[in-house]
């Protein structure tokens, strides 16, 4: 289990290896602050929406484990509603998380402002759980696989935010300037975690 | 109301099926405010699939048809949606499409299907389906909304189209599968000119960085570069 928490937050980080929650990450990360913020509400939606969407899935959609089945008698092949079923569930969560980040934190709350809601529309929780389909894994791991790719996010957005803030006073062609260096700064940074590929976190845990 | 409806007919007198103003909605997208290079929509399910021109190509066609007509059913339905729960009917209208893409891909191409694995489905949470929905069909008719998301569509598949050319050719010498440099084209063999195809071609050899995802940072990040020396009104000033 920690093998696959590792493995999801540095070897197959979500934003650096994949490029899903790339919007985010690039519209948020202009200082440190707000990409802290938004790097824990990934982590919190994340962690949550994984075993939910596990349950959901296991238990209504696949066919030889849904509830469904049980109760008509014949296997029903449902999986194919699971994008629907998915977004709705991740649409909810979020609102919930953003009442409950309101309630508790509303200088966070207006720091994040627009951002809360496009979490929704974040690849990497929508990304999380089909990798957890595709992938197979049990409740357990996905939970964990769930919480790793949540701190991927974070430690990539963080960075960037970091990099970003003190780019502010270097010289960087006009037209290149923004956009364009964010780009090519994260093109640069999924050179460095590549770095981590050959590591076999499952041997690690071993203890070998 | 007999006001409006007289302004409604008028105005749709001067609405021509294809007028300025509509050529300029579905040119827009394609270089001054294109989805990727300046508003930043999209980047996210599109990157991982750039690395062959086939996958980019189904899944430009992909986001074409999902935008242009989830554009169209919400520009319909903006008119009885509450505004509270437009989030969640926009997603619905999305999550539909992309499941009936899904579907025909796994029937008519179950190869390219396996290619993309999740990015299909990830066309839900592309930013530029959603990102237009809210700025454009939901204040504006059926066929320019259609239209907008049509050039959307083009404008986002365009880059792609582009920037998967680029990987394939110099990481993997090939286009489309079609041998082109580093070794003896595939429309010269066994012919007459093979030995001239195998020494002019033959020299390159295949840069593996291109295979890799931070190539298409490198591809994006030079191209939007390219795009604002071009046209200086995009740079960012801050």
């Amino acid at each position: 289990m920690i093998d696959i928490f590792l493995k999801a937050a540095f070897i197959e980080n979500m934003v650096l290896a994949y490029f899903l929650g790339m919007c985010s990450y690039l519209a948020v990360s202009k200082t440190v602050k707000t990409a802290v913020g938004l790097g824990a509400a990934v982590i919190f939606v994340l962690a949550i929406t994984m075993p939910i969407n596990w349950l959901v899935y296991n238990y209504l959609l696949e066919p030889t484990t849904s509830i469904i089945s049980g109760l008509v008698g014949t296997e029903m092949d449902l999986t194919f509603l699971r994008l629907i079923l998915f977004i709705a569930v991740i649409a909810a969560m979020v609102q919930l998380v953003e009442m409950v980040i309101e309630k508790f934190s509303p200088a966070l709350y207006i720091s994040l402002g627009i951002f809360l809601p496009l979490i929704t529309v974040n690849c990497a929780i929508l990304g999380g759980s089909l990798f957890m389909v595709s992938r197979e894994y049990a409740l357990g791991e996905a939970v964990s696989f769930g919480i790793g790719s949540g701190v991927g996010f974070f430690l990539a957005i963080v960075a960037i935010a970091a990099i970003r803030e003190k780019l502010r006073y270097s010289n960087v062609p006009p037209a290149l300037r923004g956009l364009g260096i964010a780009f090519i700064l994260t093109g640069l940074m999924g050179i460095a975690f590549m770095s981590l590929m050959g590591i076999d976190p499952a041997a690690l845990t071993a203890g070998n | 109301m007999a006001d409006t409806a007289v302004q409604e007919k008028d105005i749709a007198v001067k609405e021509p099926l294809f007028g300025k103003k509509e050529r300029a909605i579905i040119t827009d997208p394609l270089n001054d405010n294109n989805p990727i290079t300046v508003q930043v929509l999209g980047i996210c399910s599109a990157l991982a699939v750039t690395t062959l021109v086939v996958p980019s190509l189904v899944m430009a066609v992909a986001v074409v048809f999902v935008c242009a007509f989830a554009n169209l059913i919400i520009s319909l339905l903006r008119n009885s949606m509450p505004k509270q729960v437009r989030m969640i009917v926009q997603l619905v209208v999305i999550a539909f499409l992309v499941t009936v893409v899904e579907l025909v891909l796994k029937a008519f191409s179950f190869t390219v299907y396996k290619q993309l694995s999740v990015f299909i489905g990830l066309i839900i949470t592309n930013c530029i389906v959603m990102g237009r929905l809210e700025a454009f069909a939901m204040a504006n008719k059926p066929w320019r909304s259609f239209l907008d998301g049509l050039g959307n569509g083009l404008g986002y598949g365009g880059i792609l189209i582009i920037v998967a050319t680029l990987r394939e050719v110099f990481g993997k010498g090939t286009f489309a599968g079609w041998k082109l440099i580093g070794g003896t084209p595939d429309y010269l063999i066994n012919t007459a000119d093979a030995g001239w195809g195998q020494m002019l071609f033959g020299w390159y050899a295949n840069n593996g960085l291109m295979v890799l995802p931070a190539a298409a940072m490198f591809v994006i990040g030079i191209l939007i570069w390219i795009q604002r020396s071009w046209n200086p009104k995009l740079v960012d000033i801050s």
